[in-house]
């Protein structure tokens, strides 16, 4: 786009960014703070994850962007439309064919390989922040990994409620060092942070912080060993393609209480519905 | 209805963006405002999006008013947007607002001091009875203004220090620390806080000052003075090494003077408050300096209780743009997690349901 850099962000912005990333892949899970700048999408738009993409993008990559698991929800078209003009680079909407994917809320059912990147956009990056307000004393706490309020949380819950009461945005230790967000992902999708051969990136511009999770890091959701970490699924098959494993979004289709299932990842659901298609 | 509807994200954010177009011209019979006569005309706005986008440009600001279609805060936000895309070629030196030229000045402390009390094109004293003959477009009578004040008049805290009745400017060399450059952590110093207050949104800092009024965190201010006028910019390049006026920008300029500390061994003196804004602002500059003063609550020894003296609480929340995308962001589309919520109390509902089923039996059975 005529008058602004590649990917929008000036050169000296990026190298920035990179930095805090590279210190982000140095200490798994840890938050780093970073400069991050005034975008032209409003905050809670995906600040974070627009600067992380701008700063790994390169000409040669091609991207995905997702929300709620789909290509085609309004702001994924207005991100993946921002890079289609301020980098010219390709866009696509399959998991395999991507070099980059940008996320908002989900993780893709298909399992990513080496070399692909992740990029989460998180809202609030600081897990013990519904625990306590001060980013001065959480810092505190992280430095001393001192992660006791949580547990107490999730004991509250099984005491009043016989099980955790958290759906998404589940908690998990890195590495067994440093407790973090995984961004307002369904707790569903939380076992594909672990071991993944993806660098998986996370950018919360409002909050000036960035974190990563280098492939193949160990990722732990918080449990205790007589109430194990479990996800939670609707229980139907998705109307579309059939599925019954992947993660459903519920469609209300009429004021009778009707409802349809289909799969929350389109891409994912499309491609099955292709192969079904073929002729065997 | 069809499951397709919610398909279709792209045509419909174009079809949405002409919409607003066409809506933001309003009916095409009346000719469209021009920028000058937002610059010329709604000259307080355009001060405000100055302050809470952070750049001092009259003309782009009244561009983001018209784009905007007067909504404040998104127009200070895309002044933001663009200011961040703008090369940095220098840093002014420190302004010197004693040698502002004055349109007002006034002070609550003094019934009179070098350079005078000096009303300006104030509102404090105007009753609010809508005026008619502005709305039938008549011209005002030309206004009576004295020369603009060259004599320099001191700034009030100059005349409290040469008794040394008030704290002094500690003077440094320091670079000043830029909220838009480099993350802010907490513990924040003043000069960060001041920053982020100067762009803060006013309502907030409105706000935030009224209740330390309210004692919620008292600071007994009286304003020493308000100073409103233009004032120099200078640069010092590298290649010169003596400073050179780039330009004049309009400030207001609130100190507050704010009840004294001090010991039995150590002489007592005013605290200060202080508020520097963009334009002509009382309102955004005396709040700025209430709310300055009561963050400095913990440096002076004060016990921190209220909202307005917590650091963290004041300088997260003050930013509007931070805040509104934050709050607005929640229309965005949620519903995977909120699924996981959907079925999570269906879960629970069902556990609950079972669990006093049970009881039921139980009690039956006894």
């Amino acid at each position: 786009m005529n008058g602004y850099n590649f990917a929008y962000l000036d050169e000296q912005t990026k190298r920035m960014i990179r930095r805090a990333l590279l210190k982000a892949v140095a200490i798994p899970g840890h938050q780093i703070p970073f400069g991050s700048r005034e975008m032209p999408l409003p905050y809670g738009w995906g600040t974070g994850g627009i600067q992380v993409t701008a700063a790994v993008l390169g000409p040669q990559d091609v991207l995905k962007v997702i929300d709620q698991g789909a290509d085609d929800t309004t702001n994924a078209v207005s991100i993946r439309r921002f890079f289609a003009r301020t980098a010219g680079i390709a866009t696509t909407t399959h998991t395999s064919d991507a070099t980059i994917i940008q996320t908002r809320h989900r993780i893709p059912e298909q399992g990513l390989r080496e070399g692909q990147i992740l990029v989460y956009q998180v809202p609030m990056p600081e897990p013990l922040a519904k625990l306590e307000p001060s980013r001065a004393e959480t810092t505190r706490m992280h430095g001393l990994a001192e992660y006791g309020l949580m547990h107490v949380k999730l004991y509250e819950d099984i005491t009043r409620y016989g099980h955790v009461s958290i759906s998404y945005d589940y908690p998990v230790m890195v590495a067994e060092r440093y407790l973090m967000s995984p961004s307002p992902i369904p707790a569903y999708d939380n076992p594909k942070l672990h071991r993944n051969p993806a660098l998986q990136l996370f950018g919360a511009g409002r909050e000036k912080r960035l974190y990563a999770i280098p492939p193949y890091t160990a990722v732990r959701s918080l449990d205790f060993d007589d109430h194990p970490f479990r996800t939670t699924r609707a229980p139907q098959h998705c109307d579309l393609c059939g599925d019954d494993a992947s993660y459903l979004d519920e469609v209300v289709t009429d004021n009778q209480g009707g409802r349809m299932f289909v799969c929350s990842d389109t891409d994912h659901c499309e491609s099955r519905r292709a192969k079904q298609e073929q002729p065997a | 209805m069809a499951y397709v509807a919610v398909k279709g994200g792209e045509r419909a954010i174009d079809a949405a963006h002409a919409w607003l177009a066409t809506e933001r011209r309003g009916d095409p019979a009346v000719p469209q405002i021009e920028l000058n006569q937002i610059r010329e005309q709604l000259g307080r706005a355009i001060d405000r999006v100055m302050a809470e986008g952070s750049l001092y440009d009259r003309d782009l600001a009244a561009l983001a008013i018209k784009q905007a279609q007067g909504d404040l805060i998104e127009a200070a936000f895309l002044l933001r947007a663009f200011r961040t895309t703008l090369p940095r070629f220098a840093s002014s030196t420190p302004l010197d607002t004693a040698a502002m030229r004055i349109s007002r000045r006034i002070s609550a402390v003094f019934k009179d001091m070098p350079g005078g009390q000096v009303l300006g094109p104030t509102y404090d004293y105007t009753h609010r009875l809508l005026d008619f003959t502005l709305a039938a477009g008549i011209e005002p009578s030309p206004a009576l203004r004295e020369a603009a004040e060259t004599v320099r008049a001191p700034r009030i805290h100059d005349i409290l220090g040469q008794e040394g009745l008030i704290e002094p400017d500690a003077p440094s060399d320091a670079e000043p620390f830029d909220i838009t450059r480099e993350p802010l952590a907490f513990p924040a110093a003043r000069d960060a806080r001041l920053q982020s207050l100067a762009r803060g949104d006013e309502g907030f800092l409105l706000a935030m000052g009224y209740s330390t009024q309210r004692g919620w965190g008292g600071t007994h201010p009286f304003v020493g003075e308000i100073r409103m006028g233009a004032t120099a910019v200078e640069i010092t390049p590298p290649e010169l090494g003596f400073p050179i006026e780039i330009g004049e920008i309009t400030l207001t300029e609130c100190q507050m003077v704010n009840q004294f500390k001090g010991s039995r061994t150590v002489p007592p003196q005013f605290t200060r408050g202080y508020g520097l804004v963009f334009g002509h602002a009382d309102r955004r500059a005396m709040s700025m300096a209430l709310v300055d003063r009561a963050l400095r609550a913990g440096e002076l020894g004060e016990e921190a209780t209220a909202p307005a003296q917590i650091p963290e609480f004041v300088i997260s929340h003050c930013d509007n743009i931070e805040a509104t995308g934050f709050v607005e962001h929640l229309k965005l589309p949620h519903y995977v997690d909120f699924q996981s919520e959907l079925e999570t109390i269906r879960r629970m509902r069902r556990d609950a349901a079972n669990a006093s089923q049970d009881c039921d039996v139980q009690e039956a059975a006894e």
